[in-house]
């Protein structure tokens, strides 16, 4: 199983924490709006990915199952 | 607008056109249409044995998309049958692009092929209900004719679910699918994010099959007359054939079937070589008319060009037209009409269309063309509904299409010698809290 990162663009509100805490996998454009990299995440990457998920604010970053 | 509809010989065998649209260009009333297709929905008994027919046959979604129609119709009553929960089914004809007009020419001229497809569609869901969702703000008062042929259909014993007929807002999202089930389900016209998709839950929490009104007439034929029948006409990967509004350089429109694998050559009639054509509307691509006469009209060969049948909108730009100014319009029309409640679409959106404003003008920044290039990029893929996607899809292509005029621009000079507006955008709205709803 793997899991990919999916963001709701109607709930993000461009705060940018998740990049904070996965800039290896979540950039900010010139708005301030994640670009999320929409690949499996890699096992080593897990944590960091999890607690992006639970930092988001309005629970519009999300991982899903594929 | 004149609507001509002229297939290639006399009514009657497989691979004759229009298949849809009556030859006589007359609206069809039950009788007339009884008459044409027999007076009986071919209904199949049971839920899913509709859906391998439509798989052998091939019919894709004519709502622009051009998705599978048996892998929709399989994954709605999937759903149904898993979560036991009975399914709904929406026919799309709410034709919210400005330059389309082929579902409001089908549904006024050929009403009760878009119906038996509706009850086919929901029998093969196994739905106990259908909505029929139409654009308001037409030139025929399509509403009524529906509500005239239901009574008819009513009449003779035809209908088994019922049709309930519901009005679209006139904005360009409004026929969105997630929009539509929002709407209808009594929120804001605006998109949902996926997932859910609808086809898991849509109207009211059910799984719900969203199909446009012209894929729902392909569908009740392709049940009259078997998947081979479908593909006589059409290409071997894209069989049948697609309605499509047709706008020449004169400013005559109309909307024509023609089969799939058309040569544009064909399509466009007269045009001059150095011209551009938009083909699939304002989510669609320029093409230089050199370019655009070698091609089809068919996904595979328009691929190649970076461009897409869409909902079959084939546009000539007049000679005298500055395709840039042009698309200037189209974009700030599609800005304004941005649902604005994704980030980059709600910033990016506008920032192209002011961009493109600038390169309309006189002497633009040089750097308005690398701005438009980098938030085309930076928009495509990242809203929750694809109009960002489709407005990228269209910059981009003028940006190509009309290089050489933008280097005149750049010198203080434009070929376009007719201000006059070309393409049809409706008056800019802002938008209030009512516009959605
Ligand atoms: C901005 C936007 C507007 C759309 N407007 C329409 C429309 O007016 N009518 C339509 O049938 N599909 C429209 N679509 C496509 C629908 O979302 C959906 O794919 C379609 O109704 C499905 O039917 P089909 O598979 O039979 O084409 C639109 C899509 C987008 C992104
Ligand atoms: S943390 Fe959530 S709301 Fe903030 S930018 Fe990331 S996805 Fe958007
Ligand atoms: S991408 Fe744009 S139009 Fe689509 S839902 Fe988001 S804001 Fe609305």
């Amino acid at each position: 199983m793997t899991e990919r990162l999916v963001v709701n663009p109607i709930e993000c509100d461009g705060h940018g924490a998740c990049a904070e805490l996965l800039p290896e996998m979540i950039t900010l454009d010139e708005w301030g709006y994640p670009i999320v990299d929409g690949r499996p995440v890699p096992p080593a990457l897990d944590r960091d990915a999890r607690a992006a998920v639970s930092a988001c604010p309005t629970l519009a970053l999300r991982l899903l199952r594929s | 607008m004149t609507t001509a509809m002229r297939g290639t010989s006399a009514e009657g065998t497989a691979t004759d056109l229009p298949r849809l649209l009556p030859a006589s260009q007359q609206p069809q009333e039950w009788h007339a249409h009884a008459a044409r297709y027999g007076g009986r929905v071919p209904f199949r008994g049971a839920p899913g044995r509709l859906i391998p027919d439509v798989r052998e046959a091939g019919l894709t979604g004519r709502g622009g998309a051009a998705f599978p129609v048996h892998r929709k119709l399989e994954a709605v009553l999937d759903a149904a049958t898993s979560r036991r929960k009975t399914a709904v089914v929406i026919g799309n004809g709410a034709e919210s692009e400005p330059a389309s007009d082929k579902d409001a020419t089908l549904l006024w001229l050929a009403p009760h092929l878009v119906l038996d497809g509706l009850q086919l569609a929901a029998e093969a869901v196994g739905a106990d209900q259908a909505i029929l969702y139409t654009h308001a703000d037409r030139r025929h008062d399509v509403g009524r004719r529906l509500e005239q042929a239901l009574t008819q259909r009513r009449q003779a014993g035809v209908e088994r679910v019922t049709v309930q007929l519901a009005q679209a807002p006139p904005r360009f999202l409004s026929g969105q699918e997630t929009a539509v089930v929002n709407h209808l389900g009594g929120g804001p016209s605006i998109p949902t994010f996926i997932p859910p998709r609808p086809s898991e839950r849509g109207f009211d929490g059910a799984p719900t099959l969203v199909q446009n009104a012209e894929t729902l007439a392909h569908l009740a034929l392709i049940a009259r007359h078997g998947p081979r029948w479908f593909r006589q006409v059409g290409t071997a990967a894209e069989p049948g054939s697609t309605l499509c509004t047709i706008r020449r350089a004169d400013g005559t429109a109309r909307v024509t079937e023609v089969p799939l694998g058309m040569p544009l050559r064909d399509l466009l009639g007269p045009v001059t070589l150095d011209g551009a054509v938009l083909i699939g509307g304002y989510h669609g691509t320029w093409l230089p008319v050199a370019q655009a006469v070698q091609l089809t009209l068919d996904n595979h060969a328009l691929q190649a060009a970076g461009a897409r049948v869409g909902a079959g909108i084939v546009i000539t730009l007049p000679p005298d037209s500055c395709g840039i100014a042009e698309t200037a319009r189209v974009v700030r029309y599609l800005a304004l009409e941005s649902a604005g409640q994704c980030g980059p679409c709600l910033n990016g959106l506008p920032r192209m269309a002011a961009a493109l404003a600038e390169l309309a003008g006189a002497r633009p920044r040089r750097q308005a063309r690398a701005d438009l290039e980098r938030w085309a990029g930076l928009v495509t893929g990242r809203g929750a509904c694809h109009h960002p996607d489709g407005t990228a899809r269209l910059v981009r292509s003028a940006l190509v299409t009309f290089a050489a005029e933008l280097d005149r621009h750049g010198r203080g000079r434009c070929s376009g010698t007719n201000p006059r507006p070309f393409l049809p955008v409706p008056r800019a709205q802002a938008r209030t809290e009512e516009d959605w709803t």
